[in-house]
């Protein structure tokens, strides 16, 4: 595949400088997902601390990834979407957020900002269950579902 | 930015030699070979000519090789044309599981049209299993096709014994050589060939041409029908440009394989030596029995395509056979054939140098793979071990 012509402007800026990579060394919640043999693993790292209003808030968030270009970028732009924000306002953001923040990507590579997605929900139910909180039924739903698509090819 | 081609396997620059002896032929020599007139009569003067020097390069004669458009339909009017020819006599054909796209759909299809394949396999270096192909012969194989050397990772086959068995069963024998030609010795006579198909743009020369050679009294069927060019085996009116550059590229070939392949083999080794110098890194194909053209490795911890683009920003064009480029999600077949696990596979790199690649290019690339590849494992959730 062409890369210039393939990807966005937006996208190529993410994969040259990626934002918040790394990893957390004492994270509150980590979301692994994908599935090396499809070539595209996330692990997303978080910190969680309360505002104000005293809800709990996204205050550190950084990524790993192992995968393509957009992968890469999909990975980059959720840091910068969910840093700082409330885990309520967090759990609300859709696949079309991403592809719209990156200027959009290819068809076939929709399936990176789904990974970006499931990554999210993944750490902030691992972060829920290490701090023993009730689990919404939403979020419990989601976590089958994505352990489902981890096994197949995205 | 000054940028580095290393996707010679993909394509070539035209060397301006050709391009030279081509011009003319767009603008004064123009004519149409199959005309009686002196613009054709001078046209098909210059085909022939072509025709003699790719001839010389393999040691054929020239009334064996057949003008095509290019190695894809030369490799299908070689399969196709044989299977068709040949189908009272058996509808059994052979071919290897890391022959290019073209063989593989070739063969499909004709599996659909009621012929049976038998896939050859290939060890870890992607050299295929000779004692093997005896066994997978019947009384009903028809042709058996094997590529000279593998496109993506290099290797070499053995088709010097290949043809020898196909001889020793009264099989013909086609060899998809469009990596070959040009840049190691062929000797259709030698290693029993009874085609062999190779292409222009590869060599340095025009794309949209190619060749098959066909041993003197082969059955064929054509796959283009038409006004009977190219000894009625294919027709349409001849790509005299094309033809004329192609055959230019093949001359200046066979004058300069000897220092050419020695120069690019010591720019090969230089490159593989320093990437072998990366941890967690592994040489993909022979060792040694390689094109001299041809590095393939694969990065643990790391996904090709974005490998791809961290070369690209440096001016460095290379290409991967991992999914993510490809539209079908797959890794290469070829990799995996060789017993690659897919991440592994995920990670290749593939460099292909050419004729004008320069040992001042190399250096340039050498010092910038490791930060390539260090920059995407920063990256990576993997480390030390999957």
């Amino acid at each position: 595949m062409n890369i210039a012509e393939q990807y966005s402007k937006l996208v190529m800026k993410h994969f040259k400088k990626p934002h918040n990579y790394g990893e957390i060394k004492n994270a509150d919640g980590i979301g692994t997902v994908g599935n090396p043999v499809c070539g595209d693993v996330l692990k997303l790292y978080i910190k969680i601390s309360k505002n104000k209003k005293g809800k709990e808030i996204i205050k550190d968030i950084k990524f790993q990834t192992f995968g393509c270009i957009a992968a890469i970028a999909t990975s980059s732009v959720i840091t910068d979407i969910v840093k700082g924000k409330t885990i309520e306002d967090a759990l609300k953001i859709k696949k079309e957020e991403i592809i719209k923040k990156l200027g959009g990507l290819p068809p076939i590579k929709v399936h990176c900002s789904v990974l970006a997605v499931d990554g999210l929900y993944e750490a902030i139910y691992d972060y829920y269950k290490k701090s023993k909180k009730e689990i919404p039924f939403f979020l419990e739903k989601a976590h089958k579902e994505i352990l489902e698509r981890n096994k197949k090819e995205r | 930015m000054k940028r580095i081609y290393l996707d010679n396997a993909a394509t070539t620059k035209v060397d301006p030699r050709v391009l030279n002896l081509m011009k003319k032929f767009f603008t004064d020599k123009y004519g149409n070979p199959n005309s009686l007139h002196s613009f054709g009569i001078e046209a098909r003067e210059a085909i022939e000519i072509s025709r003699e020097k790719i001839a010389n390069l393999i040691n054929a004669n020239s009334n064996e090789i057949i003008f095509t458009s290019g190695g894809t339909e030369s490799n299908n009017l070689a399969i196709k044309g044989i299977a068709f020819a040949n189908k009272s006599k058996g509808k059994h054909i052979i071919v290897s599981s890391i022959e290019h796209h073209c063989v593989l759909e070739t063969v499909h299809w004709l599996e659909k049209n009621g012929f049976k394949i038998s896939f050859l396999d290939v060890d870890k270096y992607g050299v295929v299993n000779i004692e093997k192909l005896k066994s997978l012969i019947r009384r009903d194989t028809i042709l058996v096709s094997i590529m000279h050397a593998n496109n993506e990772i290099g290797t070499i086959e053995p088709i010097k014994e290949i043809g020898e068995i196909c001889k020793d069963y009264n099989i013909l024998f086609h060899t998809d050589a469009v990596q070959s030609f040009g840049k190691i010795e062929i000797d259709v006579k030698k290693y029993n060939i009874d085609l062999l198909s190779a292409s222009s743009h590869k060599i340095h020369g025009p794309k949209g041409v190619g060749c098959l050679y066909i041993k003197e009294g082969t059955k064929i069927e054509p796959i283009l029908h038409g006004g009977g060019q190219e000894f009625g085996i294919r027709s349409g009116t001849e790509n005299v440009p094309g033809i004329v550059g192609f055959g230019k590229a093949a001359e200046i070939c066979k004058k300069e394989m000897k220092n050419e392949k020695r120069r690019i083999e010591k720019m090969r080794d230089k490159l593989i030596n320093n990437i072998l110098n990366i941890e967690n890194t592994r040489l993909n194909g022979h060792p040694k029995i390689r094109l001299p053209n041809n590095v393939n490795c694969s990065f643990e911890f790391i996904e090709g395509e974005a490998l791809i683009g961290i070369l690209n920003e440096f001016g460095i064009a290379a290409s991967t056979g991992s999914a993510c480029s490809s539209r079908s999600l797959k890794p290469s077949h070829v990799l995996l054939a060789i017993g690659l696990s897919p991440e592994i596979a995920h990670g290749s790199l593939r460099l292909t140098l050419g004729r004008f690649n320069t040992e001042k290019e190399i250096d340039y690339v050498i010092k910038k793979i490791p930060e390539a590849v260090e920059k995407l494992r920063n990256l990576s959730p993997y480390k030390k071990r999957w």
